[in-house]
């Protein structure tokens, strides 16, 4: 390996990683206010990206029905929990946030089926479609046993995980897509050419990270979701409901899988089932920050996303192998230097 | 009560012997129409609709396919070919899309005695005493090798660099490669491997090329072979890329859209049947096969695995002929006899191949099984 091959490995990394960032960050975020580890997170990826490539291609994308059959279920259990709580004057407000709301990119992708939309629009479209998917899920899977403990959530997580791949594959088939590119722009530093697909994919991390940060410092939502995840029964006193902040926890971790899906789309091709070892890959950089600190799961998966490279490079048929072996000893020094939390004890 | 339950099973019982008296040959179909599998799953398919719509008669008696799904899961599959087995009686099997689901498959078919037919590559050998309770329709994976390293040797590369899959198919391609390196086919430079749902292969990519090779072997298949390609060409890399028939595939087209013009591939003659000479031996099956296949499927027969299918049921009725002189539909002696059969077939041409079985392999095929095509302008373009 020469300087030239370590140069191209490294921003080849950096971009993969900056990819797990984003995601990572979704992770973090739905597990500390909700204590759901989201393992479909990676799935809402693939979808953002199948979406995505459906609308280039002028075709009507699976999402649609799966947001509509979603929206509707959601629906009919809120009303019925409402109607049973003998509350019946809140319905047309669930009914606008659980049925219009999440059907109205839908029927805007419906009614504009087969028009050439500009791409922009068409990023826009796709995560408007995508957005509602997580939040939806959550009210439907997750809202009624929210107080289970953290096994039975990740048990019924993993659950949906396969739910949601087999319903990636009866809505979108089985064939890859690849969308494309968002810029041809090309940097060259010294003699190594960086792609401006990479250039993007780096700074939408940044930028995302950064108005994450901006977020949970300076806005008052942000601030009952960074309370609902210190804690849950407290920030309920406090006049903090935690199902709202799960959703906004939600709505959020969607908008970050929908970007990381809009920009890996045209770098690689995307399947129904491509999704999950991205977001595996992502989790063991969430690992590295301990599933609750923002900055080191980005300096973890961007890691992971480096680490990813290189092994590639030094023996390919072992790549998968060396990169997930580095969770042993990040559990094993987490183990050891960090106190446990007070997650699982009871209230 | 117990006197109509009485004669409710009386009834059934005599209808149960009217269906078994019915000499109709059973034939049992899996394939993958869910799972990874799927998307060649559903060709297999198509191409097994094509040739029952061919011919669902044969000596006089009828056929009746049964159709499982296995969803890409050899565990399914193994479960299905006992259940068609045990339960619908049939008399031969076919499948299946994936290899390993394949491979269990004849596991069963072994140890039960029912003649199957392999449309997928699978890598078995003759037990020592007798022989296989079954055969494999495809080219095998070294003669698909074998095929392209030879095409490249004519063409002057000396070195050639290879990338394919982490799994059961990369390793089956590089083994080719390698046994053609012996027999004096280029020399093989890289071991690299990736995995369908990689993000990027840029470091694998690297280390191919600062091999400086002639050439490429591509050893993945469908949509993701295109992976490579695209990576070195964007790596700068100047020289032309090999493959097989994996890669005959129109979403490794439509994926690789301008960067895969000029690859080549070795592939079953029923890809360019209209391209073929007329004196080819599949030149008037592959046509009867398109235009069937057009009929029933509503869409051009662009695939290699549909022909897998027809050519497995050309096998099956062939032997199933044969058989019916010997014995009657749904006995074991039947069976015997249908599996002697397949062995017996000799110079059969189907769309893939001219099929020569004998007990001491699974395979029947041989370099004619395979032509070399190029993507010129997003078509497979015969190259004599």
């Amino acid at each position: 390996m020469n300087s030239q091959i370590a140069a191209f490995l490294t921003i080849d990394g950096v971009a993969t990683g900056a990819i797990y960032v984003l995601i990572a960050l979704g992770f973090v975020l739905i597990f500390a206010v909700t204590r759901v580890i989201f393992v479909p997170f990676g799935d809402i990826v693939a979808f953002t990206a199948l979406t995505l490539a459906a609308l280039e291609t002028k075709h009507m994308p699976g999402t649609v029905g799966l947001v509509a059959a979603l929206a509707v279920v959601a629906t009919l259990m809120e009303i019925f929990t409402l109607l049973r709580a003998k509350d019946p004057g809140r319905i047309p407000r669930a009914l606008l946030f659980y049925l219009i709301l999440p059907l109205a990119p839908a029927a805007v992708v419906w009614l504009t089926a087969g028009a050439s939309i500009p791409l922009p629009l068409r990023i826009v479209l796709a995560l408007a479609l995508i957005m509602p998917i997580s939040p939806l899920l959550d009210r439907v899977v997750f809202r009624p046993i929210a107080d289970g403990s953290v096994l039975l959530l990740l048990t019924v997580a993993v659950a949906l995980h396969f739910a949601l791949v087999g319903l990636g594959l009866l809505f979108f088939g089985p064939e890859g897509v690849r969308t494309e590119s968002l810029t041809d722009y090309q940097l060259i530093l010294g003699s190594i050419p960086i792609s401006g697909q990479s250039i993007l994919i780096v700074a939408a991390a940044i930028v995302f990270s950064g108005l994450l940060f901006l977020f949970f410092e300076f806005t008052i939502t942000g601030k009952s979701l960074h309370a609902t995840a210190v804690n849950r029964t407290g920030a309920r006193l406090m006049g903090i409901r935690p199902e709202r902040a799960g959703t906004v926890a939600y709505l959020l971790g969607s908008l970050l899988a929908g970007v990381s899906g809009v920009l890996i789309s045209p770098v690689n091709t995307i399947f129904y089932d491509s999704g999950f070892i991205i977001g595996l890959k992502a989790f063991v950089g969430a690992i590295f920050g301990g599933l609750v600190s923002f900055p080191m799961t980005a300096l973890g998966s961007l890691l992971v996303g480096v680490l990813e490279s290189f092994a590639a490079f030094q023996s390919s048929s072992f790549k998968e192998v060396i990169v997930f072996s580095v969770l042993i000893p990040v559990l094993l020094w987490r183990s050891y230097t960090f106190v446990d939390s007070e997650e699982d004890i009871d209230e | 009560m117990k006197k109509l339950a009485l004669t409710l099973t009386a009834l059934t019982a005599v209808a149960m012997t009217a269906t078994a008296a019915q000499a109709e040959i059973k034939v049992g179909f899996v394939t993958s129409l869910s799972g990874p599998g799927a998307s060649i799953g559903v060709l297999y398919d198509k191409g097994i609709k094509a040739a029952y719509a061919y011919k669902d008669k044969v000596g006089g008696e009828d056929i009746k396919l049964i159709k499982l799904d296995d969803g890409s899961d050899p565990a399914s599959a193994t479960q299905d070919a006992r259940k068609l087995i045990q339960q619908d009686h049939v008399d031969i099997l076919i499948g299946t899309a994936t290899a390993p689901s394949t491979n269990a498959m004849m596991a069963v078919a072994d140890e039960m005695h029912v003649p199957f037919i392999a449309v997928s590559p699978v890598n078995i050998k003759p037990p020592k005493d007798g022989h296989l309770w079954g055969v494999a329709v495809p080219q095998t994976p070294s003669l698909m090798v074998k095929v392209i390293a030879d095409r490249m040797k004519r063409e002057g590369i000396k070195t050639a660099g290879y990338i394919g899959f982490s799994d059961a198919w990369g390793d089956l391609v590089y083994n080719g490669a390698k046994l053609a390196e012996e027999a004096g086919g280029p020399k093989i430079t890289t071991n690299e491997r990736y995995s369908r749902t990689d993000t990027s292969v840029t470091g694998q990519a690297l280390k191919v090329l600062a091999t400086k090779p002639d050439g490429v072997l591509i050893g993945g298949s469908a949509t993701q072979a295109a992976l490579p390609i695209l990576e070195l060409h964007k790596l700068g890399y100047k020289g032309p890329f090999y493959g097989t028939p994996a890669m005959l595939n129109a979403d490794f087209v439509r994926v690789g859209g301008k960067d895969v013009e000029g690859v080549q591939v070795s592939a079953g003659p029923v890809i360019v049947t209209s391209q073929l000479p007329d004196d080819h031996f599949s030149k008037k099956i592959g046509t009867t096969f398109h235009e069937i296949f057009q009929k029933v499927n509503g869409g051009d027969a662009d695939d290699g695995f549909s022909g897998y299918s027809f050519d497995g049921w050309l096998i099956f009725l062939q032997a199933a002929e044969q058989a019916l002189q010997h014995a009657k539909p749904g006995t074991p002696e039947f069976h015997q006899a249908l599996m002697d059969g397949i062995y017996g077939v000799k110079d059969l041409a189907g769309v893939h191949s001219i099929y020569n079985f004998s007990p001491k392999s699974a395979y029947g095929v041989d370099e004619r099984s395979l032509v070399i095509v190029k993507l010129v302008d997003g078509k497979w373009v015969y190259q004599p």
